[in-house]
């Protein structure tokens, strides 16, 4: 019965109710070639349970292979922030909310968390209960913060939500010593030092002790969460979300409740931050105003956006790289390696056709060889400084120059690396691959002289900076983004 | 009534209020014409405070500087103006111009990105430990007063010329030809650009106008508190912001309005309200969330009528 209905139509005429870009979806698939290509296709067409298991069964086999050092701090972490993604992905990827206080629902989260379940006050919640009342508590608050904003328009959301984090992390900070109007003097969060001694997760009375049991326990919630949004996102609202985003204007006059919807997509990324916030809670024993910084902000915007705004399966890559990359970095030898085989794989991608990277290559090297050479001669001062740890480091000293007191000319050397990366952007043809070579040269130099002993710190967040513009300027959709199609 | 106390807390709220009204005036502007909230607005003013101090430096330090005191300001406000007015230019052209035509979000957090990257490049560049600019030294601790009212040399300095500048500001926008440039850009982009006006220019300039009084904030409040440091912009901005959206923004006068009513609220608190010097930022986001649900569009702001 419901073929006849359908209408019929002849193959070479375009399908009533597809657009172009729609009905062209197989064309364009088959132009993706070589081995990239075939995984795009594969990954297009594959159904999306094949695609949650290719994610889960490398995050199950995981544990089984490394320390519980590396388990901690590239799993469980990367899993609790793609958890946070997730949630943000609803906000900003599927409604285009920028929501700036998000972090501040997981921090709501883990003090909730915290202020049932911890000896610090001395109440002992089973989980179940007092991580539904962290969800509760993130998702009420979002509706709270929610309402006097939602009928602003999406510029005034975000200093609205911005300085709601920071009003939050002054209150946490201070909340220990306010006297309440009935009750009196009440500690409530533990003031700077934090909310201390969370209780361990106890859910349906299994004890989740180890860091083994946490990311176990992570990697459940994250799948369930996943597997939730992907629903949400297919569903009626998720729809409407995704073109409220596109145009909100038009959603109006398709008259869909805008305001509404806006609401609940607030509401729906908070509660999966207090949900997050409960779990990093009880795997930190404790909740601290210091976590709940812009620092972690961003670094959940480089998620979401590095992976591709309104993309699940983006979240996972995101959280990965923006994760993982920075923990690498922490340890000086294996950042001069991420240093220089990104630096490789960002020419050798980038520079085309061969002539061309040749002399980039070329010149780089001879470029440096040649002023170390210069300054053993004459200035020997230009050398003298140590060589940091490892093989590679010792290689990269015959080639760079390592001033003995370096302060000073790296910081201007850095100031000169980002002003020749603008001009870089500015030139085309020879021009730019000539620019090139001082400018990975004078890179490499601040790298060595200079951010090399910061990368816990300041580097990795400069990074972070770097790398939101970079990607909002040349390729806004993220890694695993649809590109935005405009018709007009 | 304790009229001192009262007489204190109104001029130094008087005072932040300048510099806070001076940031919310370069939030405004690039508002009025890109529609376009630069976060990284509060990282100029940092740098500027910091351009100030280097400037203070290299002129000899305020101990025994190389030149008349009042000649060293005036060469820190114009060093610092000039340096972020640079800054500014520098990341409207490369952060936000290829962004121009991309969705509302885009740009956002392309200057969430600015931000950042602005703040900790301060961070690596020039340590974190707080720098002093010792204004007692290189001006001295005279006071003037009138009656109950005392006023310190930097306060006094801040406030005129955070008026002279607004004035400047005001007769530029009224009545030069890129001040009518810019109106005509803010009112309708399109037909600017169809008319003749060169609107990247016209935007070139408001930043560089936008993110020069920015600078010059940075340096009346560091010679005012004395102490700055790389996160200093965060706060800055955002409770320029703050007096921006307060006032109306888009508007200029506004602005300055919300500036002052933000500083003189803020200062009120602390001197008046329960626990106000440690919750005086939560008390001014009280005064934000009030004046947003009773009037949107800000106290001289204009209600948006959208045309389709």
């Amino acid at each position: 019965m419901a073929d006849e209905l359908t209408p019929q139509v002849p193959p070479d005429q375009p399908r009533i109710g597809v657009d172009e870009w729609v009905a062209s979806v197989e064309g364009r698939r088959e132009r993706y070639r070589g081995p990239v290509g075939w995984a795009r296709r594969a990954w297009d067409t594959a159904p999306p349970a094949v695609r949650l298991l290719a994610f889960l069964v490398p995050a199950a086999i995981f544990p089984l292979v490394t320390t519980e050092g590396n388990l901690f701090r590239y799993g469980l972490i990367t899993l609790v922030y793609a958890l946070l993604g997730l949630g943000l992905n609803v906000t900003v990827g599927f409604a285009g909310l920028l929501d700036l206080g998000y972090i501040a629902f997981f921090g709501f989260g883990a003090y909730t968390y915290g202020f049932v379940a911890s000896t610090h006050t001395g109440r002992h919640w089973q989980a179940e209960f007092a991580i539904l009342l962290a969800i509760a508590v993130a998702a009420l608050v979002g509706l709270i913060v929610g309402f006097p904003s939602r009928r602003l328009v999406g510029d005034y959301l975000a200093i609205v939500t911005l300085f709601f984090g920071q009003a939050f992390v002054v209150f946490v900070n201070n909340a220990n010593r306010i006297d309440f109007p009935f009750i009196g003097h009440t500690d409530l969060t533990g003031g700077a030092n934090g909310l201390d001694n969370i209780d361990p997760l106890n859910v349906f009375g299994w004890v989740v002790n180890t860091t083994k049991e946490y990311y176990w326990f992570t990697l459940g919630a994250f799948t369930l969460v996943m597997i939730l949004l992907y629903f949400v996102s297919e569903s009626r609202t998720g729809r409407a979300w995704k073109a409220l985003r596109e145009d909100p204007l038009a959603a109006e006059v398709m008259s869909m409740p805008v305001n509404r919807l806006k609401l609940m997509a607030f509401v729906f990324g908070a509660a999966i931050a207090g949900f997050a916030g409960a779990i990093y809670g009880s795997v930190q024993t404790g909740a601290f105003p210091g976590d709940f910084d812009v620092g972690l902000l961003i670094t959940i915007y480089a998620i979401v956006i590095l992976g591709g705004a309104g993309s699940l399966a983006g979240v996972i890559v995101g959280a990965l790289i923006v994760n993982g990359v920075p923990e690498l970095l922490r340890d000086p030898n294996q950042a001069e390696w991420v240093f220089y085989t990104t630096l490789v794989l960002l020419v050798l991608v980038k520079v085309r056709p061969w002539q061309k990277l040749v002399a980039v290559v070329g010149g780089t090297l001879a470029l440096g060889f040649a002023l170390v050479a210069i300054a053993n001669a004459w200035f020997p001062r230009w050398t003298a400084g140590q060589p940091g740890e490892g093989k590679l480091a010792h290689w990269v000293s015959h080639w760079m120059l390592l001033p003995s007191h370096p302060t000073q000319i790296a910081n201007w050397a850095y100031a000169l690396t980002i002003a020749l990366i603008l001009v870089l952007t500015l030139l085309r043809g020879w021009a730019r691959t000539i620019v090139m070579i001082p400018t990975i040269y004078v890179a490499a130099f601040a790298w060595e002289n200079l951010l090399l002993e910061q990368t816990a710190g300041a580097t990795r967040f400069l990074l972070l900076g770097a790398l939101l513009v970079v990607l909002m300027n040349a390729r806004p959709q993220g890694l695993f983004g649809t590109a935005r199609v405009e018709i007009v | 009534m304790n009229w001192s106390l009262f007489w204190d807390l109104t001029v130094s709220g008087v005072t932040l209020g300048s510099v806070y009204a001076l940031v919310a005036l370069g939030y405004s502007m690039v508002y009025g014409i890109l529609k376009l909230l630069n976060f990284a607005h509060g990282d100029v003013y940092m740098i500027g405070a910091f351009m100030g101090w280097f400037a203070l430096h290299w002129l000899g330090g305020p101990v025994n500087p190389s030149a008349a005191a009042w000649l060293v300001v005036v060469l820190m406000f114009a060093f610092a103006m000039v340096a972020c007015g640079g800054l500014g230019v520098v990341i409207e052209r490369f952060a936000y111009r290829p962004l121009r035509n991309a969705p509302r979000i885009a740009p956002l957090i392309s200057a969430l990105g600015v931000s950042f990257f602005l703040q900790n490049s301060a961070l690596l560049l020039f340590g974190a430990s707080f720098r002093d600019y010792d204004t007692f030294h290189l001006i001295g601790g005279k006071t003037y007063s009138y009656k109950d009212i005392f006023l310190s040399v930097p306060q006094l300095l801040t406030i005129i010329s955070a008026v002279a500048l607004m004035i400047g500001l005001t007769l530029l926008v009224a009545r030069t030809k890129i001040g009518k440039a810019m109106r005509a850009t803010s009112f309708d982009r399109e037909a600017a650009s169809m008319m003749g006006i060169d609107v990247d220019r016209v935007i070139a300039s408001t930043f560089f106008i936008g993110s020069a009084l920015a600078g010059a904030a940075g340096v009346m409040f560091a010679l005012v508190f004395g102490q700055i440091y790389h996160f200093m912009g965060f706060l800055a901005g955002l409770k320029g912001f703050t007096a921006a959206v307060i006032g109306g923004i888009g508007s200029i006068p506004g602005a300055m309005l919300g500036g002052l009513l933000v500083g003189l609220a803020e200062s009120y608190a602390t001197g008046y309200l329960p626990q106000g010097s440690t919750f005086q930022n939560l008390y001014v986001f009280a005064l934000l969330i009030a004046i947003i649900l009773v009037r949107p569009q800000g106290l001289l702001g204009k209600a948006d009528v959208k045309k389709v």
